[in-house]
């Protein structure tokens, strides 16, 4: 008998474990490939209203983001008379300093686009829902004057 | 002696770097798309520009008033939200041929024929204190009043709805019924100085 039991101690099989880093791989190619890094932390609150009539913006490349809503830090810089920032990168603008700024965030986002690229190039409000229109209004009329024409209203998808 | 077999190699460990990869990935991404409402500003006033004052027939107005307590008036009656479609989509088609609604021209549209296209547009005022939200809700009326429009005229012409139908033809529809918002300066009567 002790012939066939020789070896009753079997050493289980190591896996094989180089499918399983494709696999994964092939995840993280997936997550790359979808996402986008976020850019700039995020200095306001940010809520989007939402709406039915929705649309997707042709490329996110294109896209160049304006935060405007109640300032997450108290010593953020704020636009009168009351409770909102500005945001654009990664700075919150001061008041005085608002139509510089703005001038310049538009010149510098231009300028990193190809020639051919910046008339498609859209600025995307994004505005927290509670935000009275006058902040809205005159980021507005900054784009207007400076020839930045094409705009976002930024909302989620509303499910009905 | 020539064909050793190579010892196997323990790949282990690059499935936990490419584990630790797709986490840092799912972290820092987000997968929520940028959408939202697109919309056209008018071009900057040229500093030698006077103030042309265009005549529009008073029929072809449908003046959209939004105040600080965020309610809607259309030409002078306040309605809710939820009517404000209907008001739009039929200011915008007037299928009766209504006087007191916009007129029409009829224009050659390429894969259509002659459509008679509608004069009116949207004169869209908010007030200074008016919440975004509500501006964000008015916007979307008016856009969802012109898109079943644009669904209704692409069915009938095309037997496709507008999202199906090829860049063409969606030009085509888009000027047999085309999106006329114009945005008058603000009002400011929230806050107490007067203005």
């Amino acid at each position: 008998m002790s012939r066939f039991k020789k070896d009753s101690k079997k050493e289980t099989p190591e896996l094989n474990m180089g499918s399983m880093s494709d696999i994964i791989f092939m995840f993280l190619f997936f997550f790359m490939v979808i996402t986008t890094m976020r850019e700039a932390s995020l200095k306001v609150k940010f809520q989007a209203p939402s709406a039915t009539e929705v649309q997707k913006l042709e490329k996110k490349s294109l896209v160049a983001n304006i935060y405007i809503g109640a300032p997450i830090n108290k010593n953020e810089n704020t636009l009168p008379p009351g409770e909102v920032s500005v945001q654009l990168n990664d700075q919150t603008i001061k008041a005085e300093d608002l139509k510089t700024d703005v001038r310049d965030f538009i010149g510098t986002e231009k300028e990193s686009r190809d020639a051919h690229d910046r008339d498609r190039l859209t600025f995307s409000l994004k505005v927290d829902k509670d935000v009275q229109m006058r902040y809205v209004n005159t980021i507005k009329q900054e784009l207007r004057a400076n020839n930045a024409l094409k705009i976002n209203y930024a909302a989620g998808k509303k499910v009905n | 002696m020539s064909k050793r077999k190579t010892p196997g190699l323990n790949t282990g460990a690059m499935s936990d770097i490419s584990f630790l990869l797709l986490t840092f990935f799912l972290l820092t991404s987000s997968i929520n798309t940028e959408q939202g409402i697109p919309r056209k500003l008018p071009p900057p006033k040229a500093d030698d520009a006077q103030d042309v004052k265009v005549d529009i027939n008073r029929r072809n107005v449908l003046n959209v008033l939004v105040n600080f307590r965020d309610e809607i008036s259309v030409n002078g009656d306040i309605i809710l939200v939820g009517d404000l479609k209907a008001k739009a989509k039929e200011f915008f088609a007037n299928p009766t041929n209504d006087p007191s609604l916009p007129e029409k021209i009829s224009k050659p549209i390429d894969g259509i024929g002659d459509f008679a296209v509608s004069k009116g547009v949207v004169s869209l005022t908010n007030d200074q204190g008016t919440s975004y939200n509500m501006y964000v809700q008015v916007q979307n009326e008016l856009q969802r009043a012109v898109n079943e429009l644009r669904d209704e005229t692409s069915l009938q012409y095309f037997g496709k709805k507008y999202d199906a139908l090829d860049s063409a033809s969606q030009r085509a529809v888009t000027q047999a019924i085309p999106m006329n918002i114009s945005e008058a300066p603000p009002m400011d009567y929230s806050s107490n100085g007067s203005k």
